[in-house]
């Protein structure tokens, strides 16, 4: 078997041309067919030895396959991708080809699939997020399919999760994902891990690295402590967490440097916060049988390896030991602050950020649970500040009482466990809150929490640079 | 003088004195505001509310305004404003929202006077009426500004800012009853202080947060406001729509921004984040500032003239817990370290060139541009006598033409076009590119080409059996490649030419390919060693002997493998395999002049080429077996390759490097064969070769470069009905429903490529449209358009 004929590409589909996306499915339906024909004859034949090995492999390459097309026929946002897959995928069954079924339950195991949009019946706005998604990702993740209850702010995630993994910067795209795996691995994220590793290879990554943190080059390896701090307790990053990453590298390329680990910074805040929404929505393991990406099936990996001392992990604030002062936001604030530091650090994503802050924050449809004409600006403060505070970050201007009045005790404790850690959320945690509450809302609180933890972990760090540089 | 007369005037006879000074305080301080008396100033912060009194030497501290035992937040001052009536009146914003007025004449320690709770929020400003005595406004983080009556106990008016924070509220010092807000979304916002029911006039003023504005103390109408988007803006407000007179692009977000007085076009800022100073600019100057203070450690928060008739005198307050008093005559001018020159090249490769007068003339030789004389734009503008910076103010402009002709790279375009990459068996492909390379002079490349063609395509190489078996069938082979080779009757003059004369005895060296030092001495030890049968010294004389790299390297690979008596004779039948048999003396020559074999060895060898003796035969085999791989030159390759790219020809090194692709990529360093394609690319882009760049891109294996194709790949179109962008598919429009591209021709849409003409904008398909101006020169949609397309 020639695997140049057997190659099968998958880009074509993304296309939003539908008689580009048709031939690129004929060819797949071609490459597919060609594929289970061999298969047949070769089960046919008396099995020979030799051919023992390969077939066992073209058997797995051909479930791949049929995984991606399951996916596909599920997932796709072009309606003709769907029901061509579909198709396929009868096809080959009925050549006598056991074919993967799906196996989890929709997007979100906290989220009853019925109550989540399905693919097909959203609306044009809704229509084009899916699209670009796929476009640029070639899948519609499951994350994307759960924050689509919030088309307005999904665009702006989006945006920067594209403009932060994929587009020009100062850091080469491997170096990118490797942080996102170090960051997701703190969590212990193993969907956003894989997806990570998957994508480093992809854009040609040194597979050493994924052996461990020690394997990395130098500069990563400096990102290990501060990525740990940042990820658990960002109240302690000091200027001297900079320094050391820094002093490795020649002083005049400090500038640069210095941009590099902001953008660092920025990703580990963007995967951290696509982990936590991630955790909360909480659906783990993907929905099919096989791994869908098309590269070799990735070995369940151990996620304790992209990160060191394991046992280090959140503390609370105020119990913490050492006296560590209070983060002052009338001193340091995002708006005056943190957005100049950023913008000047590595152009245009301040301004993404600040857009997607603004939109988590002033998201509102009026409405809770069955009232509606609610002003929410009181309650979402509330949140906003809890999480704040939950970071040692204090506003002069807010009545903390107010918490306490607005956020009961189980909310509470479903914050704190996502917001602290995402990984031990269960369904009971976010069943037991806001039991009236419609579901669209609930993800609207995890959008709510990751931004707002987002927000703190970027003031620790920005401050800590503005110290160094000033 | 003049100026100073009026400035003792005003100060009513006492003139300001001091120093540039500065005095520590406990703690950062967020702002700080004058005395009407000019004599003290008041420091507030997060955890600190003084005032110091402004002596000639230093700052002395006279009150300290927080009492009490226990810190209250009231007392976390984010501003602070001393009344400019009444000395004895200030107000503060606290960072909870409470905003506090302060009594100095009350006997009590605690001159704390009223509290006003109404914000929900931080308090951001707080300002005083300039003429009314108990008029305070307020603007808050909740997006309301409240106006006081301090004879009241609460406040009199609210203004709703449609809860967008607001950051500054500003008095006009002119118009009685009008105030400027300026707010977090970018907007400024014109107030009536009679009606808070809605603004008089509100605009967009930056993109993001406003920060800071301030009225023009003279002008009626100015008002200057600085932004987080780096950008100080001057609005005349006297016409209808806020007009934007002057804009200063500075380098940080600007936090704070004040007039200077009695200097109409001055002003000063400070920034809120990463820079530290504080500069005044000249709002006509946009780009250097005119003066810069350099003191503070960390950022300035609060900027005050000292008095508002005295442009000398500049107090500020940092982060850094320092009071500062700025002399004007004391701070740094940019504009004196800056050179006025300016360098440019122009469309044609023209050269000018900017200095000031004085240096130019000093260097005599050059002449002044004489046609245009004229100044550059930057100091072009007529200034005030009064300006510090009369004397820069002229400078020569020099024009430097280049030679027609002589800067021309139509050999380059010529090349970039008719060169062949890929698409057709190597042999051809460097074939055809020596055939361009010669026919456009340019020999040592059509050599370099030929020669490439031997090395990875020689028959030896390509077809091993037939040189095996018959040798004359080899040479014969051979031939045609030589015959190319005979650079001395078509190449006379070229580099490489020495490389053949070594007959003559002249060992000039050529450093294109061959270490040149080494085989200089080589030579030399070779004609004395003659006949002494060292088989180094044969390796070494061969290639210095040799005009191609094939016997460089030939040795070193048949040494190991059969050290002592094949070596020469291996190396003599691939002599004659490529050298075949060759008309000019200087060959034989050439022959008797490698000097390392023992005679009987030597009389075989310079005879085996002329007659296919058995000698050859005899070895035949053993060549075979050894066959070369091209592994063998690709080092040398690859110097090649560096050398061109180094002599700036990296067109050739490109074009060698996609024709023998795998053949020698590995050899060379990702970076370096990065570096090489980017800047041919960017020649190409430069000559409007777009076509070959594209190929080039295409063809190239470096992954960053392949991708420069992939980059911005988008092309948005708007709908040619509704003018909207058409953002899911390209042909319909998702707002008026109606397919935007329709080809004139066939009347379908067209969803690949569309053409149009500029013109009437009537187009359609490619093909079709080509075909339709094939008959016809009207536009296919019948409007009676002479269509044109190039």
């Amino acid at each position: 078997m020639a695997e140049g004929e057997n190659e099968v590409r998958w880009d074509g589909l993304c296309s939003r041309d539908s008689t580009t996306r048709e031939t690129a499915l004929e060819n797949i339906k071609q490459t597919i067919l060609r594929k289970t024909e061999y298969l047949r004859s070769v089960k046919e034949t008396p099995l020979r030895p030799s051919h023992g090995l390969s077939n066992a492999v073209s058997l797995d390459g051909l479930n791949k396959l049929l995984a991606h097309l399951l996916m596909l026929s599920k997932r796709c946002p072009f309606k003709d991708v769907r029901e061509k897959s579909e198709f396929i995928l009868k096809s080959v069954q009925e050549l006598g080809i056991r074919i993967p079924r799906p196996l989890g339950h929709g997007p979100s195991r906290f989220i009853p699939e019925k109550e989540i949009l399905q693919v097909g019946g959203e609306d044009a706005q809704m229509h084009t997020l899916f699209a670009d998604s796929f476009a640029a990702l070639g899948r519609l993740d499951n994350i994307t399919l759960v924050m689509v209850f919030h088309p307005q702010y999904l665009e702006s995630f989006l945006k920067t999760q594209h403009y932060l993994l994929q587009m020009d910067g100062p850091l080469p795209l491997h170096y990118r994902h490797y942080i996102g795996i170090m960051a997701a691995a703190r969590h212990q994220c193993s969907y956003l891990v894989n997806l990570h590793v998957n994508d480093f290879l992809h854009v040609g990554g040194d597979p050493k690295w994924l052996n461990g943190l020690e394997t990395a080059p130098q500069k990563l390896q400096n990102l290990g402590e501060l990525n740990k701090v940042l990820a658990h307790r960002p109240w302690l990053i000091t200027k001297e967490h900079i320094e050391v990453s820094d002093s490795f590298f020649e002083v005049e390329a400090l500038m640069e440097k210095m941009r590099q680990l902001q953008e660092c910074r920025d990703e580990e805040e963007a995967s951290q916060e696509e982990m936590a929404s991630r955790f909360e929505i909480e659906k783990r393991e993907s929905m099919f049988v096989f791994s869908s990406d098309d590269e070799e099936v990735t070995p369940a990996r151990d996620v304790s390896r992209h990160f060191e001392d394991t046992s280090y992990g959140y503390k609370d604030f105020s119990r913490h030991g050492m006296h560590v002062p209070t983060f002052r936001v009338q001193d340091y604030c995002w708006e005056d602050h943190g957005y100049s530091l950023v913008n000047r650090l590595y152009p245009d994503v301040g301004q993404l950020i600040d857009e997607k802050f603004h939109i988590a924050y002033n998201l509102t449809y009026n409405t809770m649970a069955m009232h509606k004409d609610v002003d929410t600006s009181m309650l979402r403060r509330a949140i906003w500040n809890y999480i704040h505070c939950m970071f040692g970050i204090r506003y002069d201007d807010y009545d903390y009482g107010e918490i306490n009045q607005l956020l009961d005790r189980s909310f509470k404790v479903y914050i704190k466990t996502v917001v602290c850690t995402p990984e031990k959320v269960t369904k009971r945690m976010y069943d037991s809150f806001w039991r009236q509450f419609k579901h669209s809302e609930k993800v609207h609180v995890n959008l709510l929490l990751i931004e707002a933890r987002m927000q703190a972990e970027l003031l620790y760090a920005l401050r800590a640079i503005t110290r160094y540089m000033t | 003088m003049e100026k100073m007369s009026r400035v003792t005037t005003a100060l009513g006879g006492s003139a300001l004195t001091g120093r540039t000074m500065h005095c520590h305080l406990d703690a950062p301080a967020n702002a700080i505001s004058v005395c009407r008396d000019a004599a003290q100033v008041v420091v507030a912060g997060r955890s600190i509310f003084k005032i110091y009194a402004i002596e000639d030497e230093q700052f002395v501290e006279k009150l300290n305004l927080r009492v009490g035992r226990k810190p209250s937040l009231n007392l976390s001052c984010a501003d602070v404003v001393w009344h400019q009536m009444d000395e004895n009146l200030l107000a503060t914003a606290a960072t909870n929202g409470v905003v506090v007025t302060w009594n100095l004449g009350r006997p009590s320690r605690n001159k704390q006077d009223q509290l006003f709770t109404e914000h929900k929020r931080t308090v951001n400003k707080v300002c005083f009426h300039p003429t009314e005595a108990h008029v305070l406004l307020s603007g808050s983080q909740d997006g309301f500004m409240k106006c006081f009556d301090l004879r009241r106990k609460d406040s009199v008016s609210t203004f709703s800012g449609q809860s967008e924070s607001v950051r500054d509220v500003q008095f006009s010092i002119r118009d009685y009853f009008t105030f400027a807000s300026t707010f977090e979304n970018g907007n400024v916002q014109l107030w009536d202080i009679r009606r808070p029911d809605r603004c008089e006039r509100m605009f967009t003023a930056h993109n993001g947060p406003v920060f800071c504005c301030d009225w023009h103390p003279e002008d009626r109408g100015w008002l200057a406001t600085g932004g987080r988007d780096k950008m100080v803006k001057v609005w005349d407000m006297t016409t209808h729509r806020a007009k934007e007179v002057h804009c200063v692009q500075t380098i940080a977000s600007v936090a704070r921004v004040k007039w200077r007085p009695e200097c109409r076009h001055h002003l000063a800022t400070c920034s809120m984040m990463v820079d530290h100073n504080i500069y005044v600019w000249d709002v006509r100057r946009p780009f250097v500032p005119a003066a810069m203070f350099e003191e503070h450690r960390d950022v300035t928060t609060g900027i005050a003239w000292r008095h508002p008739h005295d442009p000398s005198f500049l107090l500020s307050g940092s982060k850094d817990s320092t009071l500062c008093q700025h002399l004007f005559r004391d701070a740094s001018q940019p504009v004196e370290r800056a050179n006025p020159e300016g360098l440019c090249y122009g469309l044609f490769g023209d050269l000018a060139f900017a200095a000031k007068e004085s240096l130019v003339a000093t260097e005599s030789g050059r002449k002044p541009y004489a046609g245009d004389r004229r100044h550059p734009i930057f100091f072009k503008r007529k200034l005030d006598p009064a300006e510090p910076f009369v004397g820069l103010a002229s400078s020569a402009l020099s024009v430097f033409e280049i030679e027609p002709g002589s800067g021309s790279m139509s050999w380059f375009v010529d090349t970039a076009e008719r060169y062949a990459l890929a698409g057709r068996p190597l042999a051809e492909l460097c074939d055809h590119n020596a055939k361009v390379a010669r026919e456009l002079g340019r020999n040592q490349v059509a050599q370099t080409w030929t020669m490439l063609r031997i090395i990875y395509c020689s028959p030896g190489l390509a077809s091993a059996t037939s040189l095996n078996h018959s040798v004359g069938k080899g040479s014969s082979c051979g031939l045609p490649l030589m015959n190319s080779f005979n650079l001395k009757d078509m190449a006379p003059g070229l580099g490489s030419e020495t490389r053949l004369d070594r007959s003559k005895g002249d060992t000039r060296s050529d450093t294109v390919l061959l270490d040149s030092s080494a085989t200089l001495i080589t030579n030399e030890d070779n004609e004395e060693t003659e006949g002494s049968d060292v088989p180094a010294d044969y390796l070494l004389g061969d290639v210095e002997g040799e005009e191609d790299e094939l016997y460089l390297l030939d040795p070193e690979h048949a040494h190991p493998e059969d050290p002592e008596y094949m070596l020469p004779q291996e190396a003599f039948p691939l002599r004659h395999e490529i050298v075949d048999t060759p008309p000019g003396p200087e060959h034989l020559q050439d022959k008797a002049d490698s000097p390392h074999v023992s005679g009987s060895e030597a009389d075989v060898a310079s005879l085996a080429p002329v007659d296919s003796s058995f000698s050859l035969l005899s070895v035949s085999h053993a060549l075979h077996d050894t066959r070369l791989p091209p592994d063998f030159f690709s080092a040398l390759v690859c110097d090649m390759l560096r050398f061109y790219a180094e002599q700036g020809d990296v067109q050739m090194a490109v074009s060698v490097l996609i024709v023998l692709g795998e053949r020698v990529r590995k050899d060379i360093d990702e970076q370096t064969q990065e570096h090489w394609y980017t800047s041919y690319i960017d020649l190409l882009q430069r000559f409007c070769l777009w076509n070959v760049s594209n190929q080039v891109v295409k063809l190239s294996t470096s992954r960053a470069i392949s991708c420069l194709n992939q980059a911005s790949t988008t092309l948005h179109v708007n709908c040619s009905h509704c003018k909207r962008p058409m953002s899911s598919r390209g042909w319909v429009c998702d707002r008026c429903h109606r397919c935007a591209s329709m080809c004139a021709v066939c009347h379908h849409v067209v969803k690949g490529l569309f053409v149009w003409c500029q013109g009437c904008s009537h187009g359609g398909h490619l093909q079709h449209i080509m075909k339709w101006l094939e008959g016809s020169s009207h536009c296919p949609a019948g409007c009676g358009h002479l269509c044109e397309y190039s």
